[in-house]
């Protein structure tokens, strides 16, 4: 089997890569919105204890 | 040996240990899609009937379990804190649902770039599509609801409801396929065995497997926000190096 016949998966190219090309995507964004909920997490309880010190 | 299975049913303990499990999920997973995806598409023979198309079914097929298992999870965690006002019990419930709700997603997405080559449709409004429809507009719900109310405790308590009641959709899912005419084949994985080329089957197990391992990864990544932000005013959380550094 040649690289080309690989990712022309007998014709059905569009549908077999659309599908594990969007379910990628899908798996990317998850992971960067739970890091970014992580970073402003984190961000916010700095600042919730910087302004219960300077109270 | 007694263990105490209490102790980590408190926040701030859990949150210490959930940071450390995250690896031991997220690593095999990225392992397991390797092994999996390697099986599915360069050992597994093309299918007799469906030609090369056939090799969604390696995502198609765990995203879809994974979407109604993960909603019982939720279901689950989310009535334990209902009945005894746990609050970890709830962060985990929502911790679960984007994860899930992605998980529907791909498993409609998946379905719909396959019924269009064997079908000839996108969609169709048969039972087994329009019930899994159902289950990611559940997640939203249950999402949107959560998000709704700021009071967290309330929020807990009304979302908790939504997906207990929301969770007799699940065996409609599954059953679907038996108890209506439908457009989708039936459960390719029964009690009674498959029959799957043994590759394919090993395929299917394998990417499931890292599925759920990666759930499980996000789940505990979100919980832990979830966590730091309804115990932001305690004393551990602003003692913790993360939040000092």
């Amino acid at each position: 089997m040649s690289v080309v016949e690989f990712f022309n998966m007998g014709g059905y190219a569009f549908y077999v890569w659309g599908s594990y090309g969007v379910t990628l995507l899908a798996f990317v964004i998850e992971i960067l919105m739970v890091r970014h909920k992580r970073k402003i997490t984190l961000q916010q309880v700095r600042l919730m204890r910087e302004a219960g010190e300077e109270a | 040996m007694a263990i105490n299975w209490f102790k980590y049913s408190a926040p701030s303990t859990f949150y210490g240990l959930a940071g450390k499990m995250i690896p031991w999920f997220a690593i095999p997973s990225v392992v397991l899609f390797a092994v999996g995806l390697y099986i599915g598409f360069f050992v597994a023979p093309v299918d007799a009937v469906q030609g090369e198309a056939y090799r969604i079914i390696f995502i198609h097929v765990p995203a879809s379990i994974l979407s109604m298992f993960l909603y019982l999870v939720m279901a689950g965690y989310a009535a334990l804190g209902l009945i005894f006002n746990t609050r970890l019990s709830s962060m985990m419930a929502t911790a679960l649902a984007p994860t899930g709700a992605m998980f529907a997603f791909i498993s409609l997405w998946t379905g719909a770039l396959w019924g269009k080559p064997m079908w000839g449709a996108w969609w169709v409004w048969d039972a087994r599509l329009t019930s899994e429809l159902i289950l990611l507009f559940l997640y939203f719900g249950f999402i949107a609801l959560h998000a709704s109310i700021d009071d967290p405790r309330r929020a807990d308590r009304a979302a908790a409801l939504l997906a207990i009641v929301g969770s007799v959709n699940v065996p409609i899912i599954y059953f679907s396929v038996k108890w209506w005419n439908t457009l989708h084949q039936g459960s390719t994985i029964k009690f009674t065995g498959t029959s799957m080329h043994v590759a394919m089957q090993e395929a299917m197990f394998i990417t499931l497997l890292a599925c759920w391992f990666y759930a499980v990864a996000m789940a505990l990544i979100r919980v832990r926000s979830i966590i730091l932000e309804r115990e932001r005013n305690n004393l551990w959380v602003s003692e913790l190096k993360e939040v000092n550094s």
